[in-house]
């Protein structure tokens, strides 16, 4: 249907990282206004903890022998080909574009002698083909993105809306997106807002886990939200367990893999029991167990692979001192190399005392990025409806996506979007390094077209925004507020942040690193029972007059709680082996059975997830096991 | 491995923390009994205090109202002052504030003084985003076609743009600074780094005498009183100073061409 109004568009963006501002950019820049949504200050979101780089088929590799080709099987090979093709074959290709743009925008890009941008190893991959940043690279993608969009705001094409969090999707009696419902974090109003398409770019759920890579708001509230409102789960089962990260009391901070891309080395003492300080212990009687079984690609195999190494190193009894914890080892590195490092280091120093350039580093692997998230749709490329190239310039079907077609990134509800770390597109069983910032950027910059051309009619389905009953959206804050005023009334004796705690333990013990039947089930039975105790919380503040956090908090936890319940039925449901999914008691990956997405849909009557799959078809790679043994 | 006790340490210390309910009411002190933990931070203080809710009278009271998000001091969010210093929340562990004995004890929390409370140690930064807006603190690109890569540089070049494009907007120079105070203009030590920042990009540059003129005006460079506190208290070791010096130096040119552009 076409849009019947001339009422100008507007689109709404959830989310200010990498994926919603690119965004924002793509979609002002092509003449809608964009109202953009988060949690923070936009300069403030979770992209700015991402550090190692982004990856990019450039000049160096290619007279290498790499290629946007060989980018595109390496991702599909780390993620175990449960990523669909032809939206990985269009990601990778647009890469070396989405580099050249940063670097227009002035990201401060690392250099060689001679002025171009310098490159980094990076895991998954034998060739260089990682940019950065020093080892701030995420913060660095960011704030050359905030920049654009401050530009934008300025000129009056984006409005922000920070601090405020959104609550529920707006959608129609044709059932497409029509707004948002959202609420001031400070004053506490609740209030909708027409648009005619919105983009969720609210990143992972690693709250779920209680301790994680991820900031605070990483709740994954917006996406259980959409989820509840009737849009799909895509894969989210599929957790990524970073191997190398610091363990702590509140979260367990990132380490670097460009620790290992620049040389670092993981090792465990050889002797049980070891009690002498790292430095002291001799090259004979330590074990670099990565590169001793991966002499190819040594440290830099796959995150999810390193992390299950680790792992069985610590249940074997080679830990530090027993203790879940590996060294990584920066220490033999050159003060040139090191300083490309600075702002890890600096970090690790900061919390341990201990300086990494002087002692090898202590690590552990940690919940640290959600390959699932809200089911997307796309357009293929064909050379059928391919109007611009010459006919023997034209791509193979499959070759990509449609530039511009409505529903790539958009999920089953019409004009509801998702993008970014949010979404489960792109990265399959497993992510590799350096491939996240990618498809953020990626998404928001090419789907973000799709957005500014549905908004605009291509595909509208319903009435624009403008147009649609007040009821429709006063019916929906009524729907918010009465939530908020359950928990105030609820007066249980159940502590929200005792509660998360436990879920996060719960989760982090049952569905991470190595999963079985018997241990999922049981996570089931907690998390029944966590369901029960949620509906006795009590909320130690109940005034809505000021700035309330823990009748927020209070209200996101029950959201985990779905989310939590969509991650445990998926992992009970794949009885295989694929990427980060690691059942013990099915060791080895089923194509037959479950070569395909899975799909969990919020079941309203029961509030569970109900689990289907969607085959993936294989238009450009076949399948071939995932070995990094050898190669 | 993070941070051990110390053998003697006591079980329990307090924590006063400065409280306001709204951004009219006044402030208020509240005190709060915690026990130690290994590899604690004020963030992990603030979770126990919202988890328990009581004072140390043992009366049930409201958690405590904070902005935080990364925990690794590079959003910088959880920025307050803590024991008198202002810095980030996460990277500021309770080992090390009570290892000093003049803490006694006691970690003191307030919010930053120089913006508005939004509630408890929440405050509005609003204002350094505006002056980044007012700054054009950007590169004006021609859009997001694709249009090839930006300027070569050089890595001597690159390093320097680094140092200042690690601020993260925390607000601490601000905090510290003598001349800048709730209520007037000054722009303070990071919008003028960010301009110099842009100013030192080949495109950036083309906004250079706008961004100066700013820098010119009210609340710009002259404001400065030298006081240097910003580069003391600046978390990411920004050179702030000498990002000063270079602005003051880049006005002087643009004062004497404005002079003959008069004419």
């Amino acid at each position: 249907m076409a849009k019947s109004s001339s009422t100008a568009a507007r689109v709404i963006v959830v989310g200010g990282g990498l994926a919603g501002l690119s965004a924002a950019l793509r979609i002002s820049e092509a003449g809608t206004q964009v109202d953009l949504f988060s949690m923070v200050p936009v300069k403030r979101s979770h992209s700015v903890c991402a550090q190692g780089g982004i990856n990019a088929c450039n000049e160096v590799a290619r007279q290498q022998g790499y290629s946007e080709w060989q980018h595109m099987d390496e991702t599909l090979l780390g993620g175990d080909f449960l990523s669909h093709q032809p939206p990985v074959y269009e990601m990778t290709h647009w890469a070396p574009k989405i580099i050249d743009l940063l670097d227009r925008m002035g990201v401060p890009f690392n250099r060689t002698k001679e002025g171009f941008r310098d490159l980094r190893m990076f895991g998954g991959s034998l060739f260089k083909r990682t940019h950065f940043a020093g080892a701030s690279t995420g913060q660095q993608l960011l704030y050359g993105l905030d920049e654009q969009v401050r530009k934008q705001e300025a000129a009056g094409k984006v409005t922000k809306y920070e601090f405020w969090e959104f609550l529920w999707p707006v959608i129609d009696s044709d059932g497409a997106c029509k707004g948002i419902v959202a609420q001031d974090m400070r004053t506490m109003e609740i209030k909708a807002f027409r648009g005619d398409a919105v983009v969720i770019a609210t990143g992972g759920c690693g709250m779920v886990y209680g301790k994680s890579t991820m900031s605070t708001i990483c709740t994954g509230g917006a996406a259980a939200r959409c989820y509840q409102a009737g849009a799909l789960l895509g894969n989210p089962e599929m957790i990524q367990v970073h191997p190398t990260a610091m363990p702590g009391e509140d979260k367990c901070r990132l380490m670097s893999e460009s620790a290992r891309g620049e040389g670092g080395r993981v090792w465990v003492p050889r002797n049980k029991g070891e009690t002498r300080h790292p430095n002291e212990i001799p090259e004979a009687e330590r074990n670099y167990f990565l590169e001793e079984k991966y002499p190819k690609y040594k440290n830099l195999v796959p995150r999810d692979i390193a992390t299950r190494e680790i792992f069985f190193k610590w249940q074997e009894g080679y830990g530090i001192g027993g203790q879940p914890m590996v060294y990584l080892d920066i220490t033999h590195l050159p003060a040139e190399t090191k300083n490309k490092l600075h702002s890890i280091l600096e970090i690790y120093q900061k919390f341990t005392g201990d300086d990494p350039r002087q002692v090898p580093m202590k690590i552990f692997p940690a919940v640290h990025y959600s390959m699932g998230g809200l089911y997307t749709t796309y357009t293929p490329y064909s050379p059928e409806t391919d109007k611009i190239s010459r006919p023997e310039a034209r791509r193979k079907a499959n070759e990509g996506m449609e530039f511009g077609a409505p529903n790539n990134g958009m999920t089953n509800i019409p004009g509801l979007y998702s993008f970014g770390e949010a979404s489960y597109a792109y990265h399959g069983a497993t992510r590799l390094g350096a491939n996240a910032l990618l498809s953020c950027i990626f998404d928001g910059l090419f789907c973000g077209m799709s957005v500014a051309n549905y908004a605009k009619g291509a595909g509208f389905v319903g009435k624009p925004a403008a147009e649609q009953p007040q009821a429709l959206y006063d019916g929906l804050v009524a729907q918010e507020k009465a939530k908020v005023q359950k928990l105030i009334d609820n007066k249980g004796t159940e502590n929200p942040y005792t509660l998360h705690a436990e879920l996060g333990r719960e989760m982090t013990l049952a569905a991470t690193v190595i999963k079985t039947e018997a241990r999922l089930l049981e996570a089931r039975a907690r998390l029944a029972e966590f369901r029960a105790r949620y509906a006795k919380i009590g909320v130690a503040d109940t005034n809505l007059g000021h700035t309330n956090q823990t009748v927020a908090f209070t209200r996101v936890l029950g959201d985990m709680l779905i989310y939590a319940d969509a991650i445990v039925e998926a992992s009970i449901a794949r009885k295989e082996s694929r990427g980060s999914h690691y059942r013990d008691d099915f060791q080895d990956r089923d194509d037959v059975n479950f070569h395909a997405t899975t799909q969990a849909s919020f079941d309203a009557a029961s509030g569970r997830a109900k689990i289907k799959y969607e085959p993936i078809t294989l238009p450009l790679v076949g399948l071939r096991p995932r070995v990094y043994t050898n190669d | 491995m993070l941070s051990e006790l110390p053998p003697a340490a006591a079980a329990t210390f307090t924590v006063k923390v400065q409280r306001q309910d709204s951004r009219d009411s006044a402030a208020y002190f509240e005190a709060f009994t915690v026990a130690r933990a290994p590899a604690q931070n004020i963030i992990s203080v603030l979770l126990a205090i919202a988890e328990k809710s009581t004072n140390s009278e043992g009366k049930k009271t409201t958690p405590v109202v904070w902005d935080c998000n990364c925990l690794e001091e590079v959003c910088g969010s959880c920025t307050m002052v803590i024991n008198g210093r202002v810095r980030q929340s996460c990277s500021a562990m309770v080992a090390d504030i009570l290892k000093d004995p003049e803490a006694q004890n006691t970690i003191t929390l307030q919010p930053m003084s120089k913006f508005p409370v939004v509630r408890d140690l929440w405050v509005d930064r609003s204002r350094m985003f505006e002056n980044l807006k007012r700054l054009q603190a950007w590169v004006p690109i021609d859009g997001i076609h694709n249009l090839g890569a930006g300027p070569k540089e050089t890595p001597d070049h690159q390093t320097e743009r680094y140092d200042i494009s690690r601020c993260m907007t925390c607000g601490c120079c601000l905090e510290a600074c003598p001349q800048f105070t709730k209520d007037n203009a000054f722009v303070g030590a990071q919008a003028i780094a960010q301009a110099m920042y842009f100013n030192s990009h080949p495109t950036g540059a083309t906004l250079k005498a706008d961004r100066l003129d700013v820098l010119m005006a009210e609340g710009g460079v002259s404001d400065c009183g030298n006081a240097q506190n910003c580069v003391k208290v600046c978390p990411k070791e920004i050179p702030l100073t000498e990002a000063i010096a270079k602005a003051g130096r880049q006005l002087t040119v643009h004062a004497v061409k404005k002079m003959f552009e008069m004419k």
